[in-house]
């Protein structure tokens, strides 16, 4: 019966799960409210005057209650209710009438019939101190080293006498030495404000380097307002020795957004590096081509809406069959008849991309389509307190530099790649050498088209996902085409990323729109200088 | 007399300004004298339309120019007519005074909007007719002249020069867009009052700008006409079939391009003059990139190299945009595109390139 099969695979998990519910529930009675005595006096406290719900917070702290976390991060998250009538200690994630309170003493459930019943245990600014900080010390105390750091950041945002004891205390259990280090930092900033001007000048030494944002603006009081002088120009050259460092991991994010956005134009590009630069075609429908590898990834995630995680992957050679199909039928349909007339061929291509657009716009509709971006590719990496570094940016550049890997990989190693090679240099040649030119400029529009596509995939997470998509890129795609040297890959990539650092380091001090202009000029200067961009094609290929 | 030396062995031409005379004279009278409702009124709307499409016929032929005669194949003209356009925008800014919502008396509209106080530099002397007119001519040929004497010098050609013409009107199109431009950014310069004291409203001024259109348009032709009869024409010619060999025989080339595309520009920039007046608004859309493609499959559609074909394809378009778009705007692009496609293919020499055929043939 292989219909059962599964149903008997899960039988003995289903036992455990029994099990462990059965033991939660005895040991969850066993310290019911009736042996538990400081429990149910805190919950009598909790519904009370903010005064008694601070002794009740005290209390759970002093006595170090194995519940103290959980309660305070109920009362912080405000899940924490109390039933007017009893005034019993409810946990509700959601007030409404219907959903689940769990009664915080024995953790029986019950069903909310009125909302009305149940009132939320408030917090004032005074008790949020309280809380967070106790939440502090017990998260010093984690088996996570990052919940241990997270923790210390969290004090060294908010020192008092109380945090500063709690942190010397713990700096000599700390067995991480990041961690070590940072209560180091937090405990000189502390000296920093309240120690003498010896505890001064050495906790200025102590916070060299340091990025943490409490540091920099404890610098900047003793900087400007300490008695000693000494201690202030200490101050002062640390904290110039800091803002030189922000400044400095300012420059590593201008980098890092404008290699992304290189990448981009990359990605853009680089197809048309291929159908323009070794076929000699400009395909003005190079924009569309992308386009429809958008389009592409929209319809694969509406196609599998639960997995969108792996929806991207297969989008991506979903998109380049869909884009080199189109590129084939494009090359076989219309510019085979039009090679060597490079004018003609520019304007027949641009009114493919007209077609293409307004046929996207009758199925799709003329309204953006949003493409969702895959839980994995979502999320920072946080390298330190001043720099962090988003997800999606760095898989756009790593998969940039797949692609052109692969792309150089088909020109260099492979058959197709020689006779492409061997055509785009002398055609005549390559046909009495046997060489079926006329497929291999089938195929190389194909693969130029199908390039188009995946860098569609690439889009569909950065912008909106629309008709005009294309045009949107095409100019930028040509501009870095035209300005890495036509017919060249590696010009591609150099001209694709030096332009998008150019637009970001141009972009805070004139404007997205103005840098833009900058760099667009610079281009159209610097093709008057080298007519042939920066990697210009030598030999009779380039002639013509 | 110097019209018909100009014409001579100019079938279309002398069709096309017959034509032209005709409707210079008819077109006024059917819409002032035959009253409305008669079946031989021309109402003022159509006038109007008419107009524009001179004006766009205008661009076209300037196209056809460098494109036709000289193989430059130029995707940034649109920039040309749109700054011709904006001057002359700027100038009927101007002659609204304080006519506009705030009422203010120095600065237009979109300037009070950003808080300005005083007037930019280059809009002073706008208030004057014959400025703005000498401008219309000036900063388009300046720019061609600046742009063609680095491009041509260096020898940039071919599909370069095309896609860096291109970059040229999207920078600029970048450009109008900002505010702080002053060009009254996104939205252009429009709301205008009137024209030489002449309101833009009125029939009589808006017949007065289709006649000064169609005359436009004449003048524009047999100046190409007549230059390109002459001994700079066969230069041309010879460049564009071929350009070494023109340059290895003795002609500096590039002055020739250089020439030829300035004064191309300036016919642009009259044909953008003429026409914002008619439509009433001119903003930075107009240097889209696409638009100067257009223009380019215009004289494809028409006819390259014969100048009367780059009118014949702009009106035959631009009165089936005008349809399409109206009518089945979902059809439009398929069609347009579907055109691109077939004229290349199916006609090299255009749709008056049939007509010659039948002509050589009978």
């Amino acid at each position: 019966m292989p219909m059962s099969r599964p149903v008997v695979r899960l039988l003995p998990f289903f036992a455990l799960w029994m099990l462990v519910t059965l033991l939660l529930s005895l040991s969850l009675d066993a310290r019911s409210a009736e042996q538990d005595p400081t429990l149910a006096h805190v919950s009598t406290l909790l519904v009370k005057k903010f005064d008694d719900k601070a002794k009740a917070v005290a209390l759970l702290v002093e006595t170090n209650h194995p519940r103290t976390e959980e309660i305070l991060r109920l009362i912080q998250d405000g899940e924490l209710y109390y039933r007017k009538n009893d005034n019993r200690l409810f946990n509700i994630p959601v007030a409404e009438t219907g959903a689940q309170a769990v009664d915080l003493l024995d953790a029986s459930a019950i069903t909310i019939e009125k909302t009305r019943e149940f009132k939320k245990v408030t917090l004032n600014n005074l008790m949020r101190g309280q809380i967070g900080l106790a939440l502090a010390e017990i998260g010093l105390k984690s088996e996570d080293p990052a919940q241990r750091e997270a923790a210390v950041r969290k004090l060294l945002g908010e020192l008092s006498d109380e945090s500063v004891a709690v942190l010397r205390k713990r700096i000599g259990a700390e067995p991480v030495s990041a961690v070590r280090d940072l209560i180091q930092v937090a405990l000189a900033v502390n000296d920093l404000r309240n120690g003498d001007e010896v505890a001064r000048l050495q906790a200025i030494e102590r916070v060299e380097g340091s990025l943490e944002s409490p540091v920099r603006t404890a610098l900047t009081q003793v900087a400007e307002s300490d008695v000693s002088p000494v201690v202030k120009q200490k101050a002062q050259l640390a904290l110039n020795g800091i803002d030189e460092q922000i400044r400095l991991y300012g420059m590593v994010e201008t980098l890092y957004f404008g290699i992304s956005l290189g990448s981009v134009l990359v990605l853009a590009g680089i197809g048309l590096a291929i159908t323009f630069g070794v076929m000699g075609v400009i395909n003005m429908a190079h924009g569309e081509l992308i386009m429809l590898g958008a389009y592409t990834t929209y319809v694969v995630q509406q196609l599998m809406p639960n997995h969108l995680g792996a929806s991207i992957l297969v989008a991506i050679p979903a998109a380049f069959m869909v884009s080199a199909l189109v590129g084939v039928a494009i090359e076989r349909g219309v510019i085979r008849f039009l090679y060597g007339r490079p004018l003609e061929t520019l304007l027949a291509t641009f009114g493919i991309s007209l077609i293409l657009q307004q046929a996207v716009r009758s199925v799709f509709s003329p309204l953006n389509r949003s493409v969702s971006t895959p839980e994995w590719m979502s999320g920072m990496v946080e390298i330190n307190p001043v720099l962090s570094l988003t997800l999606s940016r760095l898989y756009i550049i790593l998969f940039c530099l797949l692609v052109f890997v692969a792309l150089v990989m088909v020109l260099k190693r492979t058959p197709l790649g020689l006779q492409v090679r061997a055509v785009s240099q002398n055609r005549a040649m390559a046909r009495a050498m046997g060489v079926r030119s006329k497929w291999v400029d089938a195929m190389t529009f194909g693969l130029g088209s199908g390039v188009a596509g995946v860098a569609g995939v690439a889009l569909s997470q950065l912008t909106n996902v629309g008709p005009n998509l294309g045009q949107a890129y095409i100019i930028d795609s040509f501009m870095v085409v035209v300005f890495g040297g036509v017919g060249n890959l590696w010009g591609t990539l150099v001209a694709g990323l030096s332009l998008g650092i150019a637009n970001k380091v141009l972009e805070p001090w004139a404007g997205a729109v103005l840098a833009k202009i900058l760099v667009l000029v610079f281009i159209i200067l610097f093709i008057q200088k080298r007519p042939r961009g920066l990697f210009p094609q030598r030999g009779r290929a380039a002639e013509g | 007399m110097f019209i018909m030396n100009a014409l001579k062995g100019d079938r279309g031409g002398q069709i096309l300004l017959g034509v032209l005379l005709v409707l210079v004279i008819a077109v006024p009278l059917l819409n002032l004298m035959v009253p409305a409702g008669h079946a031989l009124h021309v109402p003022t709307y159509t006038v109007t339309l008419m107009g524009k499409y001179l004006t766009l016929a205008l661009l076209a032929v300037a196209v056809d120019l460098v494109w036709g005669y000289l193989g430059i194949l130029t995707l940034g003209h649109a920039a040309f007519f749109a700054l011709g356009g904006y001057a002359m925008g700027m100038y009927l800014m101007r002659q609204i005074g304080d006519r506009g919502v705030y009422g203010n008396p120095d600065l237009p509209d979109f300037m009070v909007f950003l808080n300005w106080d005083a007037l930019p530099w280059f809009w002073s002397g706008f208030d004057q007719f014959w400025f703005a007119a000498l401008m219309v001519l000036l900063v388009p040929g300046l720019l061609a002249f600046v742009f063609g004497a680095l491009a041509f010098r260096s020898r940039v050609s071919g599909v370069y020069l095309s896609i860096i013409t291109q970059a040229l009107t999207y920078a600029l199109m970048l450009a109008f867009f900002r505010n702080e431009m002053g060009f009254g950014g996104n939205n252009g310069l429009t709301d205008f009052k009137e024209l030489l004291g002449f309101d833009l409203q009125s029939d009589q001024t808006r017949i007065g700008l289709f006649v000064a259109s169609a005359v436009a348009l004449m003048l524009g032709y047999l100046l190409c006409r007549v230059l390109m009869n002459g001994r700079l024409g066969r230069v041309c010619v010879a460049v564009r079939d071929a350009e070494s060999r023109a340059r290895f025989i003795g002609y500096r080339v590039e002055n020739v391009k250089l020439g030829v595309f300035t004064v191309s520009a300036m016919l642009a920039g009259i044909a953008g003059a003429l026409y914002v007046p008619q439509v009433g608004i001119i903003n930075p859309g107009e240097f889209s990139p696409l638009n100067s493609i257009e223009v380019v499959v215009w004289v494809a559609v028409g006819g390259r190299a014969t100048l009367y074909g780059a009118v014949v394809g702009a009106l035959v378009i631009n009165y089936a945009k005008t349809y399409f778009t109206a009518e089945l705007p979902e059809v439009w692009l398929f069609a347009l595109g579907g055109l691109f496609v077939l004229v290349t293919l199916l006609l090299p020499r255009g749709l008056t390139g049939l007509l010659r055929r039948k002509e050589a043939s009978a």
